[in-house]
């Protein structure tokens, strides 16, 4: 198949531009010139990649190498441009009329190897075609990825209750991902501030499994080895059962029932205490 | 070979780790270390590691190390400024280092080794006005 | 994936462990690591280099940029052809804390990064790779 598109690259091309559907074509999204340079670059790193027929069927192989970039590039310039996933791939499954066509007129006297080729040379656009839709998932992936980190970090708030005194509430499902930002966002803001205790509240958060409750434990130690303490408050019945269910050891974590609690006991570390304005 | 200062500061010396340290500079400065409490009969040692980047266990040992011979010699060791990222990935890593004291700043570290210290004092005045 | 830039350096002493250190920072800086993941990158690198200077006789390491599409890491392969280690699940075993003096520390280095790979055949020396993606 290397061979034949080597041979024909400019019949297959022409054919190609042809005959894909305006659905595909999208010639409202993108310019003549453009589209063009994307199937002659396609051609010719298709030829370039199915060269060692041996290699032909690994996507992976440095072979591929040029056509990988190509995909990824055509696939992430086209979504932007407004392209959906399925038309980027049908872009691609596209290029089998013109190339089939071609077969036929090359091996036609040759049955068996005709259908091996072609099937070959079906499976391999598939692959291509599919692995654009792969970029695309991955791309959105990541965006969602970014969006979600931005969300998690403007949604834990840490407020400073008095001086030294940082508080943390955590409301909603925490999961691992979200655990860690809370952790890093934390300690950098006992940092910042100086503040020498913390006091963590779960009140708002439904349920705590395996994960999260080593997250908590790890964030308080790693809040000790910098100078801080941390207590955890608003440890509802349930949340109490299923740590001890788990046999996750809170060890020497200080933990309150309320953080009104926690907060007595924040001031009483730090020193302070609150007297009636009666005595004064 | 360049060796890290150490300060004294009052009844207690001051270490300010600021650079990456090979393995002879980290030795040195625990010998230096040793020596320097024995000299001037410290009560503490505040080891500043605000400005590293990187702790392993190496440094961990170190500062370990250095928290064992210091209690020998009666001193208390507080290290301070540890970085978050730092902090983190001892956790993670799974180093401890038990017998050392922990605190934010320079700061903070010092009014804890004060308090500790005039603690250790008052005690000692009471038992002795006891006996006699 | 198409490894790039394959780099590869001494880890025969102190001196080339701080060096490693500093290359492996540059590296993760250039992915664009978060703080937190170059720090524990650097670190579990140090462990390793350490671990290859003082038990592996000194070796070597390899650097190594990944990119799998639309994610990108950094590879690294310590190679030493020391004594090698004769259990290796016994190495990897939690219990190794700072004071004792002992330990490899590989559990702990493991749990710095996403993959971890050891081979070590006594008599011929120890291979560990260790990968973090961003």
């Amino acid at each position: 198949m290397s061979e034949i598109v080597r041979k024909h690259q400019a019949e297959i091309l022409t054919d190609w531009i042809k005959e894909t559907p305006e659905s595909t074509r999208r010639s409202d999204l993108i310019g003549e010139t453009e589209f063009r340079n994307h199937c002659t670059q396609f051609l010719r790193a298709l030829e370039e990649g199915s060269r060692d027929t041996d290699k032909a069927g690994d996507l992976a192989a440095p072979e591929w190498a040029q056509m990988r970039d190509l995909l990824a590039e055509i696939s992430r310039s086209r979504v932007q441009l407004g392209f959906t996933p399925r038309q980027v791939a049908t872009f691609v499954f596209s290029v089998k009329a013109p190339i089939f066509r071609r077969l036929r007129a090359e091996l036609g006297g040759d049955p068996q190897s005709l259908a091996d080729e072609t099937y070959r040379t079906s499976l391999l656009i598939d692959e291509l075609g599919l692995y654009t839709t792969e970029i695309f998932q991955r791309s959105r992936e990541e965006v969602i990825r970014l969006q979600q980190q931005e969300m998690l970090e403007l949604s834990t708030p840490v407020i400073k209750l008095w001086e030294g005194i940082l508080a943390l509430p955590l409301i909603g499902t925490l999961d691992s991902a979200r655990t860690q930002i809370v952790m890093e966002t934390l300690l950098q803001k006992i940092v910042e501030t100086g503040s020498a205790v913390a006091i963590i509240d779960i009140t708002g958060v439904p349920t705590v499994d395996t994960l999260v409750a080593q997250h908590l434990i790890k964030t308080v130690t790693a809040a000790r080895l910098m100078g801080a303490d941390c207590i955890i408050s608003g440890i509802r019945p349930q949340i109490a059962q299923t740590i001890v269910h788990l046999g996750v050891g809170l060890g020497d974590v200080t933990t309150k029932a309320s953080l009104a609690d926690a907060f007595m006991i924040a001031l009483t570390r730090a020193g302070l205490m609150i007297t009636s304005a009666a005595n004064a | 070979m360049e060796r890290i200062p150490i300060l004294k500061m009052g009844e207690f010396l001051l270490v300010s780790i600021q650079v990456d340290m090979h393995d002879r500079l980290a030795l040195a400065l625990q010998e230096d270390l040793t020596n320097r409490i024995s000299e001037t009969g410290a009560r503490g040692v505040l080891i500043d590691i605000s400005s590293l980047e990187i702790v392993d266990s190496f440094i961990g040992r170190m500062i370990s190390n250095i928290a064992g011979m210091a209690r020998i010699m009666d001193a208390e060791t507080m290290v301070v400024g540890m970085r978050p990222a730092v902090a983190i990935t001892l956790v993670e890593l799974g180093l401890s280092m038990p017998g050392v004291k922990t605190a934010l700043n320079v700061e903070k570290g010092m009014e804890q080794l004060r308090s500790m210290s005039a603690k250790n004092r008052a005690v000692r005045i009471t038992r002795d006005a006891r006996k006699s | 994936m198409t490894p790039a830039n394959p780099e590869k350096m001494p880890v025969r002493n102190s001196g080339d462990i701080l060096l490693i250190r500093q290359t492996v920072r540059a590296r993760t800086v250039e992915l664009g690591f978060s703080l937190v993941d170059q720090t524990k990158m650097v670190t579990a690198a140090s462990e390793l280099a350490r671990n290859t200077v003082d038990y592996g006789g000194g070796g070597y390491v390899i650097f190594e940029i990944l990119n799998d599409g639309s994610r990108r890491g950094l590879r690294l392969t310590f190679e030493d052809h020391g004594p090698g280690i004769p259990d290796i699940s016994l190495a990897l075993k939690d219990g190794w804390t700072s004071g004792s003096g002992l330990g490899l520390g590989l559990s702990g280095a493991k749990r710095l990064v996403n993959d971890f790979h050891i081979e070590s055949k006594v008599g011929q020396g120890t291979k560990v790779v260790i990968t973090r993606w961003k």
